[in-house]
């Protein structure tokens, strides 16, 4: 199967072509409730994840709350 | 007596301390010094998850949201577009719209760059955002942000995390007398009667993260800083005596044998 290259927070993955987020987001076992999604830095509605297929070189950030002051 | 809660953008709290979950050992030290603090606001901050170690402990594992209000913060932010991004992104989690602006403008004394600040305050309340910003003790500034829609003004003490206490008490004042949202000291507290004076000057709560995470007995801390408040509000609500220079009995001078 071909493969793409993208980055997901900040480091280079391999996926395979025709991977939507949902797919990513099982692929990285994500607990999707407790995260947000940017897409090339736009927020991602996670009710559309299925929706949207990943391209070469898609830059996706998934970020969680953490400690903090 | 009265019941005297926080209020805060129409929502009510019954205590007046807030905390940070930064700096702790563990998760679980974290959440039982917040259980011990009594806060019912903690701020929080958004970072990358960590996709390479799916074991990593979630914060919300340990602090249940639905029982405790998290207040997404923008710590290491140094500019407008990064803290607007990161509390979209905040709000994107799970709705919250409470939210802690925080711009930086120097890595060394991590003062916050006003300007940006301001920016941000007017861009996010107009997208819905209810925003308690963290500001520098200047009460021309405190007024600016007043007018563009803050929901609370929190001035620092002193630098984030040098513990050294209220060091403008006259400019704290000020600003408390000039506005009527709540106003709560965040940033630089040190130990627990520095927030005792914070309350007496008439702050309508503390936020507190290192003096208590980096204690040496974070959990005693934590309590100790719960009664400092409640003692501070009580004090400034009781209405203090007047300072005199010279002596006055307490005994009654007449009947002396």
């Amino acid at each position: 199967m071909k493969k793409i290259k993208i980055k997901v927070n900040g480091k280079v993955k391999l996926i395979a072509k025709n991977t939507n987020l949902a797919n990513l987001v099982h692929i990285l076992r994500i607990p999707l409730k407790k995260v947000a999604i940017e897409l090339n830095q736009e927020i991602v509605d996670k009710k559309k994840l299925k929706k949207i297929n990943l391209k070469k070189n898609d830059k996706v950030e998934i970020v969680h709350f953490i400690g903090g002051g | 007596m009265k019941k005297d809660d926080l209020i805060i953008s129409n929502k009510k709290y019954s205590s007046r301390l807030i905390v940070g979950t930064g700096k702790y050992k563990t998760m679980k030290e974290c959440a039982k010094a917040i259980e011990l603090s009594g806060a019912e606001i903690v701020t929080v901050a958004v970072r990358r998850v960590n996709i390479l170690d799916k074991k990593k402990p979630l914060l919300m594992d340990y602090i249940d949201p639905k029982k405790i209000t998290y207040l997404p913060n923008t710590a290491g932010c140094f500019n407008s577009k990064d803290a607007l991004r990161t509390l979209r992104l905040a709000r994107e989690i799970g709705g919250w719209r409470l939210v802690k602006l925080e711009v930086l403008g120097d890595k060394k004394n991590l003062f916050p760059e006003m300007i940006e600040t301001l920016k941000s305050t007017e861009v996010l309340t107009k997208e819905g955002f209810k925003v308690m910003v963290y500001c520098n003790d200047d009460p021309l500034m405190a007024k600016r942000l007043e007018n563009s829609g803050a929901c609370a003004i929190m001035p620092l003490a002193a630098p984030i995390g040098s513990g050294l206490g209220i060091l403008n008490k006259v400019n704290i004042r000020i600003i408390r007398k000039q506005t009527k949202l709540p106003l709560i000291i965040d940033a630089g507290l040190g130990q627990a009667s520095d927030a005792t004076i914070a309350m007496e000057l008439g702050c309508d709560g503390v936020l507190v993260n290192t003096a208590i995470a980096k204690a040496k007995k974070p959990f005693e801390m934590a309590l100790a800083f719960r009664n400092a408040v409640i003692a501070g509000r009580l004090s400034y609500i009781s209405g203090r005596i007047n300072k005199s220079l010279m002596g006055e009995p307490s005994s009654p001078e007449k009947g002396i044998i």
